[in-house]
């Protein structure tokens, strides 16, 4: 048995959990629509009320909000308290448009602190751990939600904020951190430095765990951060616009993160047809919030891509996990009606260690055939004098690029300098079609 | 056993002309050159002068370059000569990958092998078979 933060609640039956989920989903419903003008608007506009909410099922008839809807609603368009009974705001970045703002309650921000507890425990954290919070503090809800959360369970926090990395690896060391909270990047930042410093962090340092999310980071990269570190690596999933870090963590049997079902309502989209999928299938990402006072959320469309795994996980807790996040949906590919995404060609790529990572794609079509050609680069110390493993190469990635995507993947071998380098974001996908 | 360059190639029109002048704007001079090709790439193997410094020359260019191993071979110019060497190869279980021949200084008929295995070469030696070193096809 784990030792959950909340027990009664993560480990809750499912049948009870779904009656909890509906009744705390009725009443986020009544306060949106009593408190908040732009769903009463769009629930008129869409021809439904509250009364046709009877079941969770029933959800999928309410319409969606949107980013755009939350950037239009600002700056309170969207709150459903007054000011008196705001505690605090966040917004996101707005480094692709406006920046969105979010209101809190005390209520949500002790829900939210809940939320991130929770994954203290996956991690084996308890009011003994200290942990340091190396996210950045401020609008960003990285740093104050993973502080809350390491108050919640009554954790020492050290609130380093991001940034004087030697000073943070002293502390982390002097101090004796067991859990370290921040980006992943930032994560391998602090171990290679600790490195360069003369440290060896997974045998000279006390700690056993990192809580990493607000950015992707590729299987390659968490098994490097919990090797160099010497740690249990807990992904976390959050997004401002619902809360922030905590929405969904990963316990130590892996294979997804565990969604606070009691907070949140997850449905996976169709991105195209809008549809709900049935569980395992992978889509678009909706959230409903279902305890939210100031900004509740009703069917949040986060572009995020992933699926919900519904079978049951060996850690106990009953909550649903949504497994690694695929990538955004603005990234998808309609490949002959298949969805695709970059990230799973990425994957694949990763298995071959003959093959250098950059890649291309170029899609092009023949009348109505899509066509993909995969453009990649062997290594610098591939055998490239034999035709025959240059071949063997290419067919090998290509079955195994058919059975992962469902569909036939052209292969070229390319030279180094034919696939462009660049600094910022390289430009992998090339669409001719037309 | 001597040294051959390997470019990989993608099939690009006037692609092995900006390879091969690569090679020349170096001061590089090439004795052979065979080319295998396939559907979107080939692979041009090349005997040249100095091999080390044109493979590092053509990465710094942006091709893929290498230096392989392979034996060099003289055998007498008449008919079954080849035929002759590669049965006891086969003989000998040792598996030709590629082999190409050209004629050099002034009338030699060479062989370039390219064989699986270390010990081929001790193996054509102990045959009766000469085979030449670098210095003797190109500088080094």
């Amino acid at each position: 048995m784990p030792d959950c933060f909340q027990p009664e609640i993560e480990m809750m039956p499912r049948e009870r959990l779904r009656e909890l989920q509906l009744t705390n989903l009725k009443s986020a419903m009544s306060n949106a629509h009593e408190n908040v003008e732009f769903y009463r608007n769009s629930f008129a506009d869409a021809g439904v009320s509250l009364d046709d909410l009877e079941t969770l099922d029933d959800l999928a008839k309410f319409p969606f909000i949107t980013k755009q809807d939350m950037r239009d609603a600002y700056p309170f368009g969207l709150f459903a308290r007054k000011n008196e009974d705001v505690a605090r705001i966040h917004a996101s970045s707005g480094t692709t448009g406006q920046a969105t703002i979010v209101g809190h309650t005390a209520n949500d921000l002790k829900n939210w602190g809940d939320c991130f507890a929770r994954g203290i425990a996956m991690v084996g954290g308890s009011a003994d751990s200290t942990i340091q919070v190396s996210y950045g503090y401020g609008l960003f809800t990285g740093g104050l939600g993973a502080h809350a959360g390491g108050e919640a369970i009554g954790c020492t926090v050290i609130p380093t904020s991001s940034g004087n990395t030697k000073r943070q690896i002293q502390m982390m060391k002097d101090l004796g951190t067991d859990i370290l909270a921040c980006t992943p990047s930032y994560a391998l930042l602090i171990a290679d430095t600790a490195i360069e410093m003369g440290y060896d962090p997974a045998t000279e340092f006390k700690i056993s765990a990192v809580i990493c999310g607000a950015e992707p980071a590729s299987e390659n990269m968490r098994q490097e951060i919990a090797d160099k570190l010497g740690v249990q690596y807990c992904d976390v999933y959050g997004l401002s616009e619902i809360m922030g870090p905590g929405v969904a963590m990963e316990c130590a049997e892996r294979g997804g993160l565990h969604i606070a079902e009691d907070q949140f309502y997850c449905e996976i989209i169709d991105p195209e047809t809008l549809e709900v999928l049935p569980d395992g299938e992978w889509g678009e990402l909706v959230i409903t919030t279902l305890t939210r006072e100031c900004t509740p959320l009703i069917r949040y469309r986060t572009r995020d891509v992933t699926r919900i795994v519904s079978e049951p996980c060996a850690c106990g807790r009953t909550h649903r996990k949504i497994d690694r996040l695929r990538g955004r949906t603005d990234d998808m590919l309609i490949i002959r009606g298949v969805n695709v995404f970059p990230s799973q060609i990425e994957q694949v790529i990763t298995e071959f260690p003959e093959i250098a990572t950059q890649y291309q794609i170029l899609l092009t079509n023949d009348g109505p055939l899509d066509k993909v050609e995969l453009r990649v680069e062997t290594v610098p110390d591939f055998p490239i004098d034999e035709v025959r493993k240059l071949e063997d190469l290419k067919s090998r990635l290509a079955a195994e690029l058919k059975s992962n995507l469902q569909i036939a993947v052209s292969i070229k071998l390319v030279e180094p300098k034919s696939i462009e380098r660049s600094e910022g974001k390289a430009k992998r996908i090339i669409d001719n079609r037309n | 056993m001597i040294s051959q360059l390997t470019i990989f190639l993608e099939n690009r029109k006037g692609h092995l002309a900006s390879a091969t002048r690569a090679i020349s704007d170096a001061g590089i001079n090439m004795h052979a050159l065979y080319l295998a090709d396939t559907e979107d790439f080939g692979v041009a193997r090349i005997l040249c002068d100095t091999p080390d410094r044109a493979k590092e020359v053509l990465v710094d260019g942006g091709f893929r370059a290498a230096v392989t191993k392979v034996i060099a071979v003289k055998l007498d110019d008449e008919p079954g000569a080849l035929a002759t060497l590669l049965e006891l190869c086969d003989e000998n279980d040792m598996n030709v990958e590629y082999a190409y021949c050209f004629i050099a200084n002034g009338g030699e008929v060479i062989d370039v092998l390219k064989i699986g295995g270390d010990n081929a070469e001790s193996v054509l030696i102990g045959k009766g078979y000469e085979t030449l070193d670098a210095s003797s096809l190109y500088s080094e």
